[in-house]
């Protein structure tokens, strides 16, 4: 069996703008995700970062299914899910499965929390015998780190980091190899925040799962990712290993993205090659001609609005970039 | 600017031009609900000087907030009322003062700036109206003065095309663009103090480095006393002078910025800054703090922290809570053990 347990190629959703109440009229598209590709392997965390607007949420739920993309292909199990049986699509989906971010809204307050975890076993009658499943429900409060005689609460009687992990069990109801995590923690304080992720950390080891961790905190991300994929604009600007990403950014957008972080140390203060950028992410719906990162790009050239900088290596530091010119630059950052 | 409210202002009985521009003692805050009295702010002191950043730091819930409404006047009320403690400019109780002379004071001299600009500004008012009409109203400043005098401002927090773009309306702006929308109201009035209130927690990073780096130029230019609440250890590290940390509604630990990274005395204190991913911590677990904090409806007797503290004996369970104790001459911390906590780094 391959290591790579999904996949996309050219990945593109493209959300359409219409215009007209009774006849509508396709008047343009919001391009969230313009041509992804991604591996992501047995065992690892890959990490994905950029502002918000860049298209992560939607990528996120383009490979868990909840979106059917405008083209392009998703291998989950070396399985392409667009062109094989009904069956066959349901089982690659239940191996893939979503934690969000936000755990106050994401459960139903009128479901007890046995009710809720055990949900997907409704759709999914096959997992667990049904006389086994409220059994089984403890088990996964128990994994998570909560007490299973709490299965009969409501969500409302638990903590924003306890909702977190009841989001937790349930996405592990089905036994997936794949969690999706979609800025799990950033609506958490920071000394929860330690908490879940030391859970999900531990998951992981226990029982095998590969991650796709979204986050906008470049610090938890560097903390967890084995690799990390840098997104503008719907499109992957820079991939590589955690180390790569971190220590030796060849893309602008990374290395403006790192040095904003402010670092926790106050040794360090004014001794950062900060890179201040100016303005806001350009609308998707009409993204730059060219490199789409140009209008804020204290490095554009003439080319940069001719011709789109293609994903890939080009320079000493061995890991993709999508610049024209592409170099390492030292930035102090976060975790420094 | 000398103007005839800045007169009236200097007329203030009590009134001291070298007292701290703003100065919180034993301040205390209690919500009256159905579910019992919830004592959001506990004695709560802390004080800031001209040109000085005070970071008040603390996780969701601890009465930072409340604080800062208290400060400003606009606590929601009922059902919050404040029950105690003085709130000084310059030397003059603002608790004290009659209201409409509290009101002036409120708006000419402190002004404060929240995590989210929408809700803070009027959506069916342009930009241009809600700024000139805190120039006519308190300045009075005719129609055509008013409206220039908010491009200048649009101008000095640096939004392009000011000329044009103050005519337009708050949603028309991205989140980045109404955050120094709500900051040019905020100076307006050329306050002596900014209370920022989590003022770019709903931003990414890039933005956030360009309105921090914004707050400090203006603070510079100014001498502005600013008082920035916030959770994020990072922005803390990078702008504050000394920092007071909050947990259930009281300051447990007060010292310079360099102090407390480099050596805090509080256990809670030093397990905030141990949650933070590091990158020597690389695939091991971080050092969350166990537990939750207390709801404040139900504060635990003796140190509030008890339940959650690797370092608390018997006497932490026992009121009434530590005091806090004098570190040094520049710091304190409210922990029996504050030695020992120190001391082990
Ligand atoms: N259902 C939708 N219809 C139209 N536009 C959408 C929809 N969902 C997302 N978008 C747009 O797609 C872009 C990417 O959004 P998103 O994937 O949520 O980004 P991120 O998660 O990186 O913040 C945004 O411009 C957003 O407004
Ligand atoms: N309008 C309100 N009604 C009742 N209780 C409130 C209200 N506002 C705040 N509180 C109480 O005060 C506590 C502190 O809130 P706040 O100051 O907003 O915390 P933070 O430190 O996150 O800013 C809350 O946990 C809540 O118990
Ligand atoms: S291709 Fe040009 S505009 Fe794009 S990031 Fe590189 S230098 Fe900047
Ligand atoms: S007083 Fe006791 S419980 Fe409180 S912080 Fe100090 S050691 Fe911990
Ligand atoms: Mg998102
Ligand atoms: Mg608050």
């Amino acid at each position: 069996m391959s290591d790579v347990v999904l996949e996309t190629r050219d990945l593109v959703k493209h959300f359409p703008l219409t215009q007209g109440i009774v006849f509508k009229k396709q008047i343009g598209a919001v391009r969230a995700v313009d041509g992804v590709n991604l591996e992501l392997r047995r065992g690892e965390t890959l990490g994905i970062v950029g502002e918000s607007g860049c298209g992560k949420s939607t990528l996120a739920r383009m490979l868990v299914g909840l979106e059917t993309p405008t083209s392009g292909d998703l291998f989950v199990q070396g399985k392409n899910m667009s062109k094989v049986g009904a069956e066959e699509r349901r089982r690659g989906r239940r191996n893939i499965q979503l934690v969000m971010q936000d755990p106050y809204t994401s459960l139903n307050p009128r479901m007890t929390v046995g009710d809720i975890i055990g949900e997907p076993f409704e759709v999914h009658p096959d997992v667990v015998p049904k006389g086994s499943r409220r059994r089984k429900v403890q088990e996964l409060l128990e994994l998570v780190g909560l007490n299973p005689d709490h299965i009969n609460r409501y969500p409302h009687q638990f903590s924003g980091g306890q909702r977190q992990r009841i989001g937790i069990a349930r996405a592990l109801a089905l036994n997936p190899e794949i969690i999706l995590c979609d800025e799990p923690v950033s609506a958490l304080d920071v000394s929860i925040q330690a908490q879940v992720i030391n859970l999900l950390e531990k998951l992981q080891n226990e029982l095998g799962l590969s991650y796709v961790f979204i986050a906008h905190d470049l610090s938890v991300v560097r903390h967890i990712a084995d690799r990390v994929a840098v997104m503008y604009l719907g499109k992957i600007v820079e991939i590589g290993t955690e180390d790569e990403i971190y220590e030796s950014p060849t893309h602008p957008y990374t290395q403006a993205l790192l040095s904003a972080v402010p670092v926790p140390d106050p040794k360090l203060r004014g001794q950062r090659d900060q890179i201040v950028l100016v303005g806001d992410v350009p609308s998707p719906a009409n993204p730059p001609s060219g490199c789409r990162f140009r209008t804020r790009c204290w490095k554009a050239q003439d080319i940069c609005a001719e011709q789109e900088p293609l994903l890939q290596i080009r320079d000493k530091s061995g890991h993709p970039s999508a610049c024209h010119f592409a170099e390492v630059r030292d930035v102090v950052h976060a975790t420094e | 600017m000398s103007t005839d409210v800045n007169v009236k202002l200097d007329a203030l009985p009590g009134l001291d031009p070298k007292a701290l521009p703003l100065q919180v003692k034993n301040l205390q805050v209690e919500f009256r609900t159905r579910n019992g009295i919830a004592h959001a702010v506990n004695g709560v002191s802390f004080d800031v000087r001209a040109g000085e950043t005070r970071a008040i730091l603390g996780e969701s819930g601890c009465g930072k907030s409340v604080t800062a409404q208290a400060i400003m006047g606009i606590l929601d009320s009922p059902p919050g009322f404040v029950t105690g403690g003085e709130i000084l400019y310059r030397g003059v109780d603002l608790l004290k003062l009659p209201e409409s002379e509290r009101r002036k004071v409120r708006a000419n001299r402190i002004a404060m700036i929240f995590q989210d600009a929408l809700s803070a500004l009027n959506p069916v008012f342009t930009v241009g109206f809600q700024l000139g009409e805190l120039f006519r109203k308190h300045r009075g400043m005719s129609r055509q003065d008013a409206k220039a005098r908010s491009v200048e401002l649009l101008d000095l927090v640096k939004i392009p095309a000011a000329k044009q773009r103050v005519n337009d309306y708050p949603h028309q702006f991205s989140g980045g663009m109404r955050q120094r929308v709500m900051i040019a109201m905020a100076l307006a009035l050329d306050p002596e103090v900014l209370i920022a209130d989590e003022p770019t927690t709903a931003l990414d990073v890039t933005v956030q480095a360009q309105i921090m780096a914004l707050l400090a130029e203006l603070q510079r230019e100014r001498n502005m006393a600013l008082v920035l609440i916030t959770h994020d250890m990072g922005v803390v590290a990078d702008v504050a002078d000394r920092i007071s940390v909050m947990y259930a509604g009281r300051v447990i630990e007060e010292a310079g910025v360099h102090e407390i990274y480099a050596s805090p005395a509080h256990p809670y204190t030093k397990g905030l800054l141990e949650s933070i991913p590091r990158l020597d911590l690389k695939g091991q677990e971080l050092s969350a703090i166990k537990g939750l904090p207390p709801a404040l409806t139900n504060i635990p007797p003796g140190c509030a922290f008890n339940p959650r503290c690797r370092y608390a004996q018997d006497v932490c369970k026992q009121d009434p809570a530590p005091a806090l104790f004098q570190v040094s001459p520049s710091r304190t911390a409210a922990c029996h053990f504050w030695k020992e906590v120190k001391g082990d780094e």
